[in-house]
């Protein structure tokens, strides 16, 4: 069954200068494996391909437990020069939970 | 020495609201007042207020904010350290000592300088985004070299009531007075890493205490039209508990202090600053009551050597122009509107934006099937050199009342000066923070 991450986790953007960083925590830590192996890098990639021009990494931080995704050239020039109503990117942590997982 | 240190963190940004700070210092029996109120951009622009106005230059809110927290500073005892000098804490600490000769109030302030490395750049050192010359990204207007809380020290060992400071890095303002109080070495890269921690968890303010993370339905939060703005009781060994005062809206819990500990951090395993390299993935956080989480593990490395440098240039004007389409075929009139807009400014704008408010403009997409909204707002955005350049957008928008679609309502039209911002590096010999205390 497909189901969205923002059923499952919550999240907050952050930024600096081009790159957003956008965490995911599970709601229940049960379910932080389930992300660990479904919201791979290249799944997020996919997702927001037409938010995130660069890179992303991923990290894991068990110990919370949640996961980090770094976006590179995400914010189109930044939160200063860019002509984008949120320059920030802040709303888009909404976006990564608007991603459908198998669960 | 006591045992316990309190902090309170009573705003996370400059325009963040006045009360929940003056809650804090009447009822949270604090020892120390964070009010951190400076972006990377706030101390560009407030650099430009400076050139105007040689008396200016530091935080809009500055004087609202000491008026009503002056008093119960000095009643309560508490310390307040604040990044509010922005680009001029010398101005920022004569206003506050002015103030305190008004309110009749006995007032000693510190002020830390050696942020502004403007002259101290040639220009020609290269950007850490781009690779490029400073120079090459527009005409320089500022550049402060974020500080840390060896900047600080000083001013903590004098009586001074309020330390005032421009660019300072955000932990850094939380890791000073922990190290003067408990007497930690700067050297012992856990010990400031597992501060910067706290200092991180503390300085948005309300972004801890469940403001920025309430979802109604999914992350409920009480009462977040009174949220309190948190504070930490930090023991010697760097044990931190964090909470906020009683009876005031909002939640401390284990997922509001996640969110926060995550927050713009770039690589959870090395988050630079001027104190340390820290080391944010062997946090743990644990709901030790109510309210109440307690957070430990925070580890470092050694400080860097050099010290990031915040660089403003001027980066032109943008205009925006936004009017509204509602009812059937809102969204098909809006987009017409908007492709009639850029066909009359496409050979003027190198940079022009459409944006279907409503629709797709915050996420520039949208995922999933989402009918029609019933109502949208168009707006357009294009950067210039000059305001009368980029005034044409909002003109053009506004034009679409008598020659655009049917049913266009409520145009409104802004110009905004721009101020862009690139970072370098700079040695940290090559700074050197400054003291002066005056008395009111």
């Amino acid at each position: 069954m497909k189901t969205k991450l923002y059923s499952l986790a919550h999240s907050r953007a952050g930024d600096k200068g081009n790159t957003l960083t956008l965490s995911l925590i599970p709601y229940n830590p049960e379910d932080y494996p389930v992300l660990c192996t479904q919201v791979t890098v290249e799944a997020v990639k996919n997702h927001l391909c037409e938010i995130v021009a660069g890179e992303i990494t991923r990290y894991e931080l068990p110990n919370l437990p949640a996961l980090q995704f770094v976006c590179q050239q995400a914010l189109t020039g930044g939160v200063t020069t860019s002509l984008t109503m949120d320059t920030h990117g802040k709303s888009l942590s909404y976006a990564l939970l608007e991603m459908e997982i198998a669960h | 020495m006591k045992e316990t240190i309190r902090i309170g963190c009573g705003a996370g940004f400059s325009g963040d609201r006045l009360e929940p700070a003056v809650i804090l210092v009447q009822q949270g029996q604090l020892d120390y007042l964070v009010l951190e109120c400076l972006a990377e951009r706030t101390i560009a622009l407030a650099q430009k207020r400076k050139r105007q106005d040689p008396t200016l230059g530091y935080d809009p809110l500055l004087e609202r904010r000491m008026e009503c927290l002056l008093p119960h500073l000095l009643e309560k005892k508490v310390r307040l350290i604040t990044n509010m000098g922005a680009a001029n804490p010398p101005a920022a600490a004569e206003k506050i000592c002015a103030i305190a000769r008004q309110l009749q109030l006995p007032v000693t302030v510190a002020t830390v300088t050696g942020d502004d490395v403007l002259q101290q750049l040639t220009g020609n050192e290269p950007a850490l985004e781009t690779g490029k010359p400073l120079n090459e990204s527009g005409a320089l207007i500022s550049a402060n070299a974020y500080l840390g809380a060896d900047a600080i020290l000083p001013a903590l060992a004098t009586e001074a009531n309020i330390i005032i400071t421009g660019r300072v890095a955000d932990p850094s303002l939380f890791v000073a007075p922990l190290v003067h109080e408990f007497g930690w070495s700067l050297d012992n890269a856990n010990q400031i890493g597992q501060g910067t921690v706290i200092g991180h968890l503390l300085e948005c303010a309300g972004q801890l205490t469940g403001g920025y993370f309430a979802d109604p339905g999914r992350k409920d939060i009480p009462d977040m039209a009174h949220l309190g703005h948190p504070f930490a009781d930090i023991s010697a060994d760097g044990t931190a508990v964090f909470s906020k005062v009683a009876g005031t809206g909002g939640l401390v819990s284990v997922a509001t202090a996640t969110e926060q500990l995550l927050y713009e951090v770039m690589n959870p395993g090395q988050y630079f600053t001027p104190d340390v390299v820290a080391d944010f993935t062997q946090v743990r956080l644990d709901q030790s009551g109510s309210d109440q989480v307690r957070a430990t593990g925070g580890r470092g490395q050694t400080r860097p050597d050099t010290l990031k440098v915040s660089v403003g240039y001027d980066a032109g004007f943008v205009g925006e122009g936004e009017i509204s389409y509602a009812g059937s075929n809102a969204l098909g009139r809006a987009k017409l509107a908007g492709a009639i807009v850029q066909q009359r400014l496409q050979d003027r704008f190198a940079d022009l934006r459409v944006d279907y408010i409503g629709s797709t403009s915050v996420h520039r997409t949208a995922f999933g099937h989402y009918p029609d909204p019933y109502e949208i707002r168009l707006r357009v955005a294009g950067r210039a050199a000059t305001a009368k350049e980029a005034a044409l957008v909002g003109e053009e928008v506004e034009a679409l009342y008598t020659n655009g679609p049917a049913g266009g309502g409520g145009a409104r039209k802004y110009v905004h000066e721009i101020v862009g911002i690139v970072s370098t590096l700079i040695d940290r010999n090559q700074v050197s923070p400054h003291l002066t205390v005056l008395h009111a």
